[in-house]
């Protein structure tokens, strides 16, 4: 029964380890920031939490530790990626031609 | 069969973290760079977990929690900067 629980955990943590290379890929290939953090937050959060419950799995012991880091995680993690969409449409920069809609300039007049 | 999908598992996490140092070094703007580095961080924090599972020890946890704190601190001063500069 066990050896079930090691397998089950170790595949969940595949998943979430392969749901970060498609972070780390979309991170390289997206074409302008607001993109990227789009790519890089969602796809790291989701694969994060994944991995801690893939690991609180296969050591059920740890479970209520990874269960502390992966609460953490998701109240930072939106946080940190908010404020930095906030921090890159204010200091400018340039957006590629694909990122059309700017919601953020037309509801509160924040010039980016 | 479970230590191969643990190597596999620790693979995708290293391939993720060059592909957003890769991002990192050539971010054309500082916006981009702070976006590679906070995923940077949270894939190493997958990392050091990995670490704990293959070395059974419990005290690495520790470690990855206090990191995920500091990473999300840095992340938020470096893009507090980036909206106002120094004031």
């Amino acid at each position: 029964m066990t050896g079930l629980l090691d397998l089950i955990g170790a595949l969940v943590l595949v998943a979430g380890t392969a749901f970060l290379l498609l972070g780390g890929l979309g991170l390289v290939r997206m074409p302008d920031v607001f993109n990227r953090i789009q790519a890089g937050t969602k796809t790291t959060t989701l694969g994060t939490l994944l991995s801690l419950l893939g690991v609180a799995l296969m050591q059920p012991a740890w479970s209520l530790k990874l269960l502390l880091i992966g609460v953490f995680l998701l109240f930072t993690n939106p946080l940190s990626s908010q404020v930095l969409a906030r921090a890159a449409h204010r200091s400018g920069g340039d957006r590629s031609p694909v990122t059309r809609v700017d919601r953020l300039a037309e509801d509160c007049g924040d010039k980016p | 069969m479970v230590d191969l999908l643990v190597s596999v598992a620790g693979v995708f996490a290293g391939l993720a973290f060059l592909l957003a140092l890769v991002r990192f070094l050539k971010g054309p703007t500082a916006a981009d760079r702070v976006v590679a580095f906070d995923v940077l961080t949270i894939v190493s924090i997958t990392g050091i977990v990995l670490l704990a599972l293959v070395g059974g020890r419990a005290i690495y946890l520790d470690v990855a929690l206090v990191y995920a704190l500091l990473s999300f601190l840095g992340v938020i001063v470096v893009a507090r900067y980036l909206e106002r500069g120094l004031r």
